[in-house]
């Protein structure tokens, strides 16, 4: 006989975030450790606070090209032979930098993690960022930026921060710099960059694994002996939108078979106090797959493979934007609803039924976060980078369970801005802009031939 | 107990296995590291099973399994597991497709049921209406990864190419737009009874459990559901360890970057010359230390970036494929040049030993990296039992990468990389390029 009754959960067994330490070593650099020892295996993750908003205005893309070059060549080894002997120790250093850090990863088994941190801390204390290399990596930028051109998501992303934001704000332009930006920065900008911003006292080093935190406090106090004291001075951002009414961009891709639609208007800054309301009612409104956007356009209308709606979490207020790919002929039909879906969580509170829903996984998926090393790591980051407390983790789901619906329909009238949406298509003007124009979302303008 | 104060013993992940009468093979690796459990389901049917004029049937079929079942609701399945803190997903693949979750461990008992609700009783909640919306959204699927995504025709490209006609792999799995119309309700229910049944499955089970307890929970579960009654064979699919001559195929794409896919048939997933394919696939092509990106990016600086691959393929052929995307500044013919001399010189002179132990030291790491995540471990023990019904296999990986010596990797190369065994799959931007270079370099190797 087949069962049909749904079974009941058993009783749930209790789970912590991993315990860790925070200190200051004498050096100044900060050291965050978590001993997780389920298989022989840590990851060492180097914090910088100089994220792509350090950038000086025509320098854009210099904190991600220093980071990127970073590992190109030291004193004592050139980017090929310092590749070469990550990799035959198994493991190979990444490194970049986003809005608000520079961060160098490296992963490893355990009997390579002292060897592998030791040849990373001189690296990194010692690079040279070759002229050879500055250019080489220059141009796999720009070649990068070339491909946008012909990939519809990340052209859609650009565009749509680059019409958000004034023109004066970092966040206009992408992390990684334009093509006028990154052709004309030099070695000596990427030196300057790292004399300056890289610094004990900016400076996190977190590890997480398969070794005790004393083992790890010597191996980088060691590793990291001739990092250069100091802090570097933070930066002030602007972060404001480029136009205060709706409007709406067409960047014309003839024949496209989809449109690559983006929503949206300036977010919330990381460390706003409604975080935990606004992560809730963002989680009904295109968070999840079951959330209203993705439902509306993709099971009950299938005018899409997937619908989703996030708040981009930075320092400074980050977008909150609606993305999606919808077939080109149903480009208006799919922003209508999307409109719809943002002002109808706004003008009623939510049911019961979806609060628990997005209340229930957020709270109980926490524990799957953070079965790896690198996530454990990554976690840890997130307290450094956007300065929350020490018991963040552990009053995490606490604080996702004490929202209600009432506190979702205060964070979306407060937080979701219907006046200020800006509207970002990448698809074939032909086709879309007479019937986009008849929704009247505010001005329409049409980019490119 | 299999483990002690949460850590994996000497790196082995447990291994217990059962089989259900009514064929079900189940695999069941149990820990106490964290409070969450995976859920993992192979059957053994994937695009080579589909017939004719029912191109992307297996992956239309693997999004009806998320709309419902007897005693579940349209998206019910999803939302279930959402609420009780799980991830989900399935997918689909030449020769299987999979389904999983992972969940808190007190959900157990929930994500076995509904994986057996929809193995058992599918068919009484399919609809019309459900299968048009969902041939929709397949649609825009296939849209907006293949149609509308700069290279996005690649895997159906290189299927063309590489196979011959009527080989079960040479078909899409996306499948395409008149195909996708013309499935039906019927084919749901043909396709179910001969290829969703217990003995065409593998259960894995890895995490946070009692054994005792998940064996009876799956024997409750699973255990009335019937036997399948076998599936058709597949056509014949041995083909010569080697194409027998160079191909190649140009496609003049909307991409801004030529970008050269250079294939070799090599040895099935598994076997012992495998693991020096993929050894070898390392050499060529992971990380920066590779022969490609050092030389290509790095020194020469014609690649913007470079990689290789092996498909992983268990039925007979696997393939191992180069990847290279040109700089803006170098032509069609330059990059293609390039690459053939690069391959040249690897199949002329060998690879040295420093070379093969760089690759099985990245390869290691990855591979304990990966033991990391429960949903990881489940699916791998799936994949081994369904191809080689030895989900103990699992722990014989890190053994037998490590055995694989310059010696072989070069008996590989020599025997796979030469130029009767290459396919060149060449992307050119359709706008600004010189077609008449491209088509004199077409005449040169074709």
């Amino acid at each position: 006989m087949v069962v049909t009754l749904r079974p009941q959960p058993g009783q749930a067994r209790s789970y912590q975030f991993p315990d860790f330490r925070d200190e200051k070593l004498p050096s100044g650099i900060r050291l965050v450790t978590a001993p997780v020892v389920k298989l022989p295996l840590a990851t060492v993750l180097v914090i910088i606070d100089a994220g792509s908003t350090s950038d000086a205005a025509g320098k854009e893309g210099v904190a991600a090209l220093a980071a990127g070059t970073l590992l190109e060549g030291s004193t004592r080894f050139d980017g090929a032979e310092l590749a070469e002997k990550f990799e035959q120790l198994g493991t190979s250093v990444e490194s970049g930098a986003d809005w608000d850090s520079t961060f160098i990863k490296i992963t490893t088994v355990s009997d390579k993690l002292e060897e592998a941190t030791k040849l990373l801390g001189e690296a990194i204390s010692n690079p040279t960022f070759p002229e050879r290399e500055v250019e080489r990596l220059k141009g796999e930028r720009l070649a990068e930026i070339l491909q946008l051109e012909t990939e519809p998501r990340g052209l859609a992303d650009e565009k749509f921060a680059e019409f958000l934001y004034a023109p004066d704000s970092r966040y206009s332009k992408p992390d990684e710099g334009t093509s006028e930006s990154v052709s004309a920065l030099s070695r000596k900008d990427l030196n300057e960059f790292y004399r300056a911003r890289y610094r004990a006292g900016s400076t996190t080093v977190i590890v997480a694994g398969d070794i005790s935190t004393d083992s790890s406090r010597e191996l980088i106090r060691r590793a990291f002996q001739n990092w250069p004291s100091g802090a570097a001075r933070t930066q002030s951002l602007v972060a404001i939108a480029r136009t205060s009414g709706r409007s709406v961009h067409v960047v014309n891709k003839p024949e496209a078979p989809q449109s690559e639609l983006r929503v949206g208007h300036v977010g919330l800054p990381r460390n706003h106090p409604e975080f935990f309301q606004t992560l809730l009612m963002n989680a009904v409104l295109g968070g999840l797959f079951g959330s209203r956007i993705n439902l509306n356009l993709r099971e009950a209308h299938g005018y899409t493979y997937g619908a989703s709606s996030f708040y981009d979490w930075r320092r400074g207020p980050g977008p909150f934007v609606v993305s999606t790919a919808v077939q080109s002929e149903v480009t208006a039909a799919a922003l209508r609803e999307i409109f719809l879906e943002i002002d109808r969580i706004r003008s009623e509170r939510i049911s019961e039924e979806e609060l628990s829903l997005a209340r229930d996984y957020l709270d109980r998926v926490f524990p799957i976060r953070y079965e790896t090393t690198a996530a454990i790591a990554s976690a840890l980051a997130t307290l450094v980078i956007y300065d929350l407390p020490a018991d963040y983790y552990g009053s995490y789901r606490r604080n996702i369970r004490a929202v209600t619906a009432d506190a979702v329909l205060r964070a979306a009238k407060a937080h979701l801005h219907p006046d200020e949406l800006q509207t970002v298509m990448v698809g074939d003007a032909q086709v879309i802009a007479d019937s986009v124009a008849d929704l009247s979302l505010g001005e329409l303008h049409i980019h490119g031939s | 107990m299999a483990l002690h104060g949460g850590q994996f013993t000497r790196m082995r992940i447990p291994v217990e296995t059962f089989h259900l009468d009514n064929g079900l093979f189940v695999t069941l690796s149990e820990d106490h590291i964290a409070p969450i459990v995976a859920v993992n389901l192979w059957y053994h049917v994937g695009s080579a099973n589909e017939k004719t004029g029912r191109t992307g049937f297996a992956h239309l079929f693997e999004h009806m399994l998320f709309q419902g079942s007897a005693h579940v609701g349209v998206n019910e399945h999803f939302e279930l597991i959402q609420r009780a803190g799980g991830t989900l997903n399935g997918s689909t693949w030449l020769e299987r497709t999979n389904y999983f979750e992972t969940v808190p461990s007190n959900e157990l008992a929930l994500a076995l049921w509904l994986e057996a609700d929809r193995m058992g009783e599918l068919l009484p909640a399919m609809t019309q209406e459900k299968l048009d919306n969902q041939r929709d959204v397949v649609k825009n699927e296939r849209r907006w990864a293949v149609d509308n995504q700069p290279y996005g025709t690649m895997l159906e490209k290189m299927q063309e190419l590489v196979f011959p006609p009527s080989h079960p792999f040479q078909h899409s799995l996306i499948g395409s737009m008149e195909d996708l119309s013309a499935a039906s309700l019927d084919d749901i229910g043909q396709f179910l009874t001969t290829y969703y049944t217990p003995d065409n499955a593998v259960l894995s089970i890895a995490g946070d459990f009692d054994s005792d307890e998940a064996r009876k929970l799956v024997t409750e579960y699973f255990g009335p559901i019937p036997k399948g009654k076998g599936k058709p064979p597949l056509p014949p699919m041995n083909l010569p360890p080697v194409f027998g001559r160079s191909l190649r195929e140009v496609v003049y794409d909307n991409v801004s970057l030529p970008r050269l896919f250079m294939a070799f048939r090599s040895p099935i997933f598994g076997s012992d010359e495998y693991y020096a394919a993929s050894v070898a696939s390392a050499v060529l092509g992971t990380r920066k230390g590779s022969r490609l990106h050092r030389s290509l990016v790095r020194e020469r600086q014609i690649a913007a970036d470079a990689g290789a691959f092996t498909f992983d393929l268990a039925k007979m052929t696997d393939l191992l494929v180069a990847d290279v995307t040109a700089r803006p500044e170098i032509s069609v013919a330059q990059l293609e040049d390039e690459v053939d001399r690069e391959i040249e010189l690897v199949y002329r002179e060998g690879v040295a030993e420093s070379e093969v132990k760089r690759a099985i030291a990245l390869i290691e790491t990855d591979l304990v990296v990966s033991l990391q995540s429960a949903g990881e471990r489940a699916d791998r023990l799936s994949m081994f039992a369904t191809y080689f019904n030895r989900p103990e296999l699992i722990n014989e990986q890190a053994d037998r990468y490590r055995s694989v010596t310059a010696g072989r990797v070069n008996d590989f190369i020599s025997e796979r990389l030469g130029e009767d065994n290459r396919a060149s799959l060449l992307y050119v931007p359709k706008e600004g390029v010189e077609t008449e270079s491209v088509l004199a370099a077409a005449a040169g190797t074709g």
